[in-house]
C-alpha cells in the first residue's frame, strides 16, 4: 500500500504549530489565470507562501512574495506543496523544477497538456517519491480550511464526505447537492479529466480510506478508461465498508467522440457507462441518475 | 485527431512501414485513371473517421475498369455510420497467406504505452485470446523486445525480422508524432512474403499538435468545429434538435444523459470552459445558431465565480442581434441570479433555478410541434 498521507501534506497533524496553515507555492502567480485563482484560494483561506514567474523575481503579489524560479521560492519558504497555474505547453519544464526541488505534492490545474509530458512527470514524480494531482484538474479542497485549485468556495461546506471526481463542474454541482442535504464534505478531490492522471481514483482512495473522520465517498465519474472499473474492483479486493455512491455522466454519448475532456471517449465497450454500471454493481456500489440524486443514494447507504 | 486510412499510411511510408500502393481519388475521372497506374484486381476503400466499414460491406473489390466506373459514384456518397467519405482509397490488392495484428497504444490504467501483436489479424481484437501485451518505455522500443514480439507472431524465419522492422517503425513513429494510438489490423504476409499494412488507425494526441505543425494539413474541421476551436470550446454536433450548451465537460455530459432520460435528443454539446465571459457565451450562441437541426437551445451553467448577469446579458444581446431565434432556457446557478432573471423578464428566454425545470421546459417547448406532426 501507497503511504503517502494526503491530509498530511496538505494540513499536517494538530499538534504542529503550522497545522491547517501549510505553506504552498503557485507557479505562474502573475498570469491572468493564476492571478485571479491566488486571490481567490488566499481569501478561501490557504496560505500562499511564495509565487514563481521568472523574469519576475522581487515583486510582490498581493503581498506575496514573487520569485524567478521554484529553487528560490522553496529555499526561502521551505514548502512542500506547489499549484501549477502555468499553460500546458510550459507545465512539463514547471512540474521538473518543482520536483527538482523537492516539492512533495503537485496540483496541476493546466488543461491540455500532451499525454507524454504527463507521463513523463508522472514518471520522475514516482522517483522522487512525489505526488501529482492531474493535469486538468479543478484541484482539491478542504472545505472550511484551504483550497488549491480554481474551484468556487459556495458549492462546499466542511463534513466528513470525500468526494473524487473526474469532473471539475461536476464535482462543484455534486458537492452543492450534497451541502444542501446536509452532507458536509471533508475533501473534495478533482482527478482530473485528461486519460492519464497523476493520481487515479484507487490512489485517491488509498489516500483517505484510513481515515477515521471520513464516514462516506462519493466518485463522480465519466465515460472513457477504465478508471471506475479499476476502482469498484480494488473497493471489493481492500473490504472497503463505508458507504460509496457513485454517479457516471456521459451514458447517451455516442461511441468514438471526445466529449470535451480528453479523457472522455469510449471505443466498443471499452470505457462504456455500461461497462462501468457492471462493475460498480459487482461492489454493491449504487449509482445515481443525476447529481442531485446522489444525496438521496447516500442517505439511503448511510441507514443501512 | 483520429487520421483517415490514408494519412496514416502515409505516416507508415514515412517510417518505412511497407503499404500497398494506392491512391486517393475524389471523382470517377480520378478513380480510373489511379486505377490503371495500379493495374487490377483494386480494391476501394471509403476514407471515413469511424470504424468497421468492412463490416458494412463498404470494402469493395473491383476486377475490372467497367467495375470502378460502376460502384465508385454510389461508395463516394453512401454515408457509414452517419458519416460520409472523404474521398476513396483505391489500392493495389494483395494476396494474402497470413494475417497478424499489431498495435501501439496508451494504456491508460497502467499509465505507460503497451503494444498489443497477435497472430490472428483482421478480427476485433478483443473477441481473441491469442494475444500479447507488453508495456514499452516512454521513449519507445528496444530492438530486443520487438524481436521478441515477431517470435511470437510467427515461427518463419523470413518473416521475423520484416515484422520486428515493422513494430520497431511503430514505435519511432508513436514517440516522433505523438500518437495515442497506431493500429495495423491486418499486418498481413503476402504470398511472396512481403509484410504489408493493409490498413492503418491513428490517433494523434490533440494536445500536442502545438509542436507538430506537419500533422495541421491533416485535420479537417467543420465550420462549427473551426469556430469551437478558436473560441477554445469543446464542441460535438449530434443529431438531435436540442442544443446544449454549459461550462465543464461533465456537466454538460450530464445535462446531454438528463435530457436523454426525459426523451429528448441532442443535437449539440457544446462546453464553453471554466471562465464563462460574455463575450464566449455570446460566442457559444453563435456557433449554435450555424446549426440548422437545434430547435431549442438549454444552457446548464454552475457558477460561482461566473456573475450570473454576464450571461444573461450574453443571451439578451443573441435575441437583440438577431443572432439567435430559437427559444432558449437556462439553468444559471451563481451570483447575481435575480439580476439576470430580471434581464431575461422579456423575451424568448426564461432562466431556472434547477436543471430539472430547464430540461422539462425544453423539451415541452419541442413537444407540440411534433404533435402537429403526428395529429
Amino acid at each position: 500500500m501507497d503511504n503517502f498521507d494526503l491530509m498530511k501534506i496538505l494540513v499536517g497533524t494538530s499538534s504542529e504549530s503550522d497545522y491547517e496553515n501549510k505553506q504552498v507555492i503557485i507557479q505562474g502567480i502573475t498570469g491572468s489565470f493564476g492571478s485571479t485563482h491566488t486571490r481567490l484560494m488566499k481569501g478561501y483561506g490557504t496560505n500562499i507562501s511564495a509565487g514563481v514567474t521568472p523574469g519576475k523575481g522581487g515583486m510582490s503579489f498581493d503581498g506575496i512574495p514573487v520569485f524567478d524560479n521554484m529553487k528560490d521560492a522553496v529555499e526561502t519558504t521551505g514548502s512542500k506543496i506547489t499549484g501549477i497555474f502555468v499553460p500546458a505547453p510550459s507545465f512539463l519544464s514547471a512540474g521538473k523544477e518543482a520536483l527538482a526541488c523537492g516539492i512533495k505534492l503537485i496540483v496541476a490545474i493546466p488543461e491540455h497538456v500532451p499525454v507524454r509530458d504527463t507521463i513523463e512527470l508522472f514518471e520522475l514524480a514516482k522517483e522522487n517519491n512525489a505526488k501529482i494531482i492531474g493535469p486538468n484538474t479543478p484541484g482539491v479542497i478542504i472545505p472550511g480550511t484551504m483550497k488549491i485549485g480554481i474551484m468556487p468556495g459556495q458549492p462546499f461546506t466542511k463534513g466528513t464526505t470525500v468526494v473524487l471526481s473526474r469532473s471539475g463542474t461536476l464535482m462543484y454541482e455534486v458537492s452543492y447537492n450534497l451541502s444542501k442535504a446536509g452532507y458536509g464534505q471533508r475533501l473534495c478531490f478533482g482527478i482530473g479529466g485528461d486519460p492519464i492522471n497523476g493520481t487515479n481514483l484507487i490512489e485517491a482512495l488509498d489516500m483517505i480510506r484510513h481515515y477515521d473522520d471520513v464516514d462516506s465517498i462519493v466518485v463522480v465519474g465519466e465515460i472513457g478508461g477504465d478508471a471506475e472499473e479499476q476502482f469498484a474492483e480494488y473497493v471489493i479486493k481492500v473490504g472497503y465498508n463505508k458507504p460509496v455512491i457513485a454517479y457516471i455522466a456521459g451514458r447517451s454519448a455516442p461511441k468514438e467522440k471526445k466529449m470535451g475532456h480528453a479523457g472522455a471517449i469510449v471505443y466498443g465497450n471499452y470505457g462504456s457507462a455500461e461497462s462501468k454500471f457492471s462493475s460498480l454493481q459487482k461492489a454493491h456500489i449504487p449509482v445515481a441518475k443525476s447529481p442531485a440524486e446522489v444525496p438521496t443514494l447516500l442517505r439511503r447507504e448511510i441507514r443501512r | 485527431m483520429r487520421l483517415l486510412e490514408y494519412q496514416g499510411k502515409e505516416l507508415f511510408r514515412q517510417s518505412g512501414i511497407k503499404v500497398p500502393r494506392s491512391t486517393l481519388a475524389s471523382s470517377i475521372e480520378e478513380a480510373i485513371k489511379s486505377g490503371s497506374e495500379i493495374g487490377y484486381p483494386l480494391i476501394m476503400k471509403p476514407q471515413l473517421r469511424v470504424g468497421g466499414r468492412g463490416k458494412e460491406g463498404a470494402i469493395l473489390k473491383c476486377m475490372t475498369e467497367a467495375d470502378v466506373a460502376n460502384k465508385f459514384d454510389d461508395l463516394l456518397h453512401t454515408k457509414i455510420k452517419g458519416e460520409l467519405p472523404r474521398g476513396i482509397l483505391l489500392e493495389q490488392a494483395i494476396d494474402i497467406k497470413e494475417e497478424l495484428y499489431v498495435s501501439y497504444f496508451l494504456n491508460r490504467s497502467k499509465r505507460c504505452y503497451s503494444i498489443i501483436a497477435s497472430p490472428e489479424g483482421g478480427v476485433e481484437i478483443e473477441s481473441t485470446k491469442n494475444k500479447i501485451v507488453v508495456d514499452v518505455p516512454l521513449k519507445g522500443i528496444s530492438r530486443e523486445t520487438a524481436y521478441r514480439i515477431a517470435n511470437e507472431l510467427s515461427y518463419r524465419e523470413v518473416v521475423k525480422e520484416p515484422i520486428a522492422n515493422i513494430i520497431l517503425n511503430l514505435s519511432k513513429l508513436v514517440v516522433e508524432k505523438e500518437a495515442e494510438l497506431a493500429e495495423i489490423n491486418p499486418l498481413v504476409i503476402s504470398t511472396d512474403e512481403s509484410v504489408i499494412a493493409l490498413d492503418s488507425k491513428i490517433i494523434i494526441d490533440d494536445n500536442s499538435l502545438f509542436r507538430h505543425p506537419e500533422l495541421i494539413k491533416y485535420e479537417y474541421l467543420s465550420e462549427q468545429e473551426f469556430q469551437a476551436r478558436k473560441n477554445g470550446f469543446s464542441f460535438v454536433e449530434l443529431n438531435g434538435n436540442i442544443a446544449i450548451v454549459g461550462n465543464g465537460a461533465g456537466l454538460v455530459m450530464s445535462t446531454l444523459d438528463m435530457v436523454s432520460d426525459e426523451g429528448g435528443n441532442a443535437g449539440a454539446f457544446l462546453d464553453f470552459g471554466g471562465s464563462a465571459t460574455r463575450d464566449s457565451i455570446f460566442q457559444a450562441l453563435k456557433l449554435i445558431a450555424g446549426l440548422s437541426q437545434i430547435e431549442v437551445i438549454l444552457i446548464n451553467l454552475f457558477g460561482g465565480i461566473v456573475k450570473t448577469s454576464l450571461v444573461a446579458q450574453a443571451i439578451f444581446d443573441g435575441y437583440k442581434e438577431g443572432v439567435i431565434s430559437v427559444p432558449l432556457f437556462a439553468r444559471i446557478s451563481g451570483s447575481e441570479s435575480d439580476k439576470a432573471k430580471e434581464i431575461l423578464r422579456e423575451g424568448r428566454a426564461r432562466m431556472f433555478d434547477s436543471v430539472e425545470d430547464s430540461i422539462a421546459a425544453a423539451i415541452e417547448a419541442i413537444s407540440p410541434k411534433e404533435k402537429k406532426v403526428h395529429g
